[in-house]
């Protein structure tokens, strides 16, 4: 089981929380072709290994935040406010 | 290929079964094949097998990184049926459970086809009558389907508790439908493939793509670099990272789905038994286990082990369907990682790279597709042209909009 850090409220079981899929991701101009338009709807970075994600702590404080987990390892290397660039966990 | 019989298993049993001839080869990679299949699953085997069998194609290789049916394919719940909604889905499906149906002899190992029914429960009126819209919409693609009331739901499977929390109001069943043995599909379909010649090379994993021109033209593996006309991807949880090789996304998530079987016990459970709304489906296996499917963990993850959570949630509904399990032990647990699809219909047919194909986003329910999976797509490998079965489900739907949601009209995970 997923133990996550919520940035407001500290250590919760992930029964608490709601995943939002990949982080950084940004809704392109209504003027884009289709292709481009789907991709930014469905298509997800889905890596093996490091993942940059968006998590909802809907039984608790209902923020939104975001989490560096290891996909494989289930490991969580990082939380940081919404709005925050990636961090560079090469440090 | 010496095909199995009540006289070779005389003959075998005079000699002590020491010689058996081995199913399949072990052949060496050569350096350059027609076509090449990523991922000896049930649904790259059965690929090679239909381009074999029907389309006189052998020079074929299938490469795995692991071994015959060690991915998903030998991890699922085996639940068999063709129960879908959308008729592009139920077409496809039905197609694929009448091969079933005629699998064990047509590839001369038996895949234990029991059509023993799928029942699936309604726990409120809303669900009820939901159910019965699913049950005519099904019944008018031509796939058999019946709702069925409380009382002939308690004598089929005796053991249900009706006025649980959540009472069994009624449901639905495909009788057709049912559950089969997935080791035997995955190596039914390999011996077969053998036959024609086809190398099914394991342990060889597939690690990028030589692309000239927009056309596929080899592959790098860890046994090294071979050319090929055309590839095929068929490697489930794995699909976006082989794509980005590729240089393309595919709008998949893997997740890790989990299955869990208790200790063998007598027969007691001829159906299988499905609630959406409970979130659980169990049925029981020729070995006496009763086997046990929950949903995927909800986040991405390519961890091979399903979460705590999601086993307990699974398991206190089985107890409340079926409280006479309560003293069960739990033998084994386990997840497979799956890649779902934004509408949980199938991702096939031709890429954006030319003679590069796709099988995949079979997320929690490509096992019983794994027939008409193999044969709809040597169809398109041949013929470079999808087959009319799976024009529907290409890459392109995300683009024009054309999704078939069938995650909505199906619920549990199956
Ligand atoms: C717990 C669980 C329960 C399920 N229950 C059901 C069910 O009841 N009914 C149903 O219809 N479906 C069910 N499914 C889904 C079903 O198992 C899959 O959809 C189906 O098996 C997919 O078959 P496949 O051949 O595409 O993939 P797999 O059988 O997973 O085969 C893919 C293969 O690709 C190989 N591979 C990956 N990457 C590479 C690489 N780079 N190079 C070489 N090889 C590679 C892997 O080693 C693997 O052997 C379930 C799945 C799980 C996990
Ligand atoms: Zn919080």
């Amino acid at each position: 089981m997923l133990r996550i850090p919520c940035l407001y409220c500290g250590v919760r079981d992930e029964v608490e929380f709601r995943y939002g899929n990949d982080a950084h991701v940004s809704r392109p101009s209504p003027a884009v072709s289709d292709a481009e338009w789907s991709d930014y709807l469905f298509n997800h970075t889905n890596p093996k290994g490091v993942h940059f994600e968006r998590w909802c702590h809907v039984f608790g404080c209902g923020q939104w935040f975001n989490v560096a987990r290891d996909t494989v390892t289930h490991e969580i290397l990082a939380v940081y406010p919404m709005g925050n660039p990636a961090p560079d966990l090469e440090e | 290929m010496k095909g199995y019989s009540v006289f070779s298993l005389v003959r075998n049993a005079f000699s002590g079964h020491r010689h058996w001839n081995p199913v399949w080869r072990t052949p060496k990679l050569r350096k350059s094949y027609d076509i090449v299949i990523i991922g000896a699953g049930g649904h790259g085997l059965a690929t090679a097998y239909y381009l074999a069998s029907k389309h006189g194609i052998r020079n074929i290789a299938v490469l795995d990184k692991g071994l015959i049916g060690g991915g998903n394919t030998g991890r699922n719940t085996q639940v068999t049926r063709s129960n879908y909604f959308w008729p592009q889905s139920a077409a496809f499906f039905d197609h694929s459970l009448k091969l079933y149906e005629n699998l064990s002899r047509d590839l001369n190992f038996n895949v234990m086809l029991s059509q023993r029914g799928v029942l699936t429960l309604a726990h409120s009126h809303h669900e009820l009558e939901s159910l019965r819209q699913r049950a005519n919409a099904i019944q008018i693609n031509g796939v058999d389907s019946e709702v069925m009331t409380p009382a002939e739901i308690k004598k089929l499977v005796p053991l249900l508790n009706m006025s649980a929390r959540h009472p069994v109001l009624g449901g639905f069943i495909q009788r057709r439908a049912g559950i089969s043995r997935h080791d035997a599909v995955a190596w039914a379909y390999a011996r077969a493939a053998d036959a024609y010649g086809v190398d099914i090379i394991q342990q060889c994993e597939v690690e990028g793509f030589d692309i000239n021109d927009g056309r596929i033209a080899g592959l790098q593996t860890t046994q090294g670099k071979i050319s090929a006309d055309k590839v095929s991807i068929a490697v489930a949880g794995h699909t976006s990272i082989m794509t980005a090789k590729a240089g393309f996304r595919v709008p998949v998530t893997s997740m890790a789905l989990q299955a869990m079987v208790s200790e063998p016990i007598k027969p007691c459970l001829d159906t299988m038994v499905a609630s959406s709304a409970i979130h659980m489906y169990a049925s029981q296996s020729d070995r006496g286990e009763i086997v046990l499917g929950a949903g995927a963990d909800v986040y991405t993850s390519y961890a091979q082990r399903g979460g705590i959570p999601l086993l307990e949630e699974n398991v206190s509904a089985l107890l409340e369907l079926l409280p006479a399990f309560s003293r069960l032990k739990l033998n084994r647990q386990w997840a497979g990682i799956v890649d779902i699809t934004p509408d949980t219909t199938p991702i096939m047919g031709k890429t954006p790279v030319k003679n590069l194909y796709i099988s995949g986003g079979w997320g929690t329910g490509g096992y019983k597709a794994i027939p008409a999976g193999g044969d709809t797509m040597a169809y398109t490998i041949a013929n470079d042209n999808a087959h009319p079965l799976i024009e529907d489900f290409g890459l392109e739907r995300f683009e024009i909009g054309a999704l078939i949601d069938e995650g909505s009209s199906s619920g549990v995970a199956h």
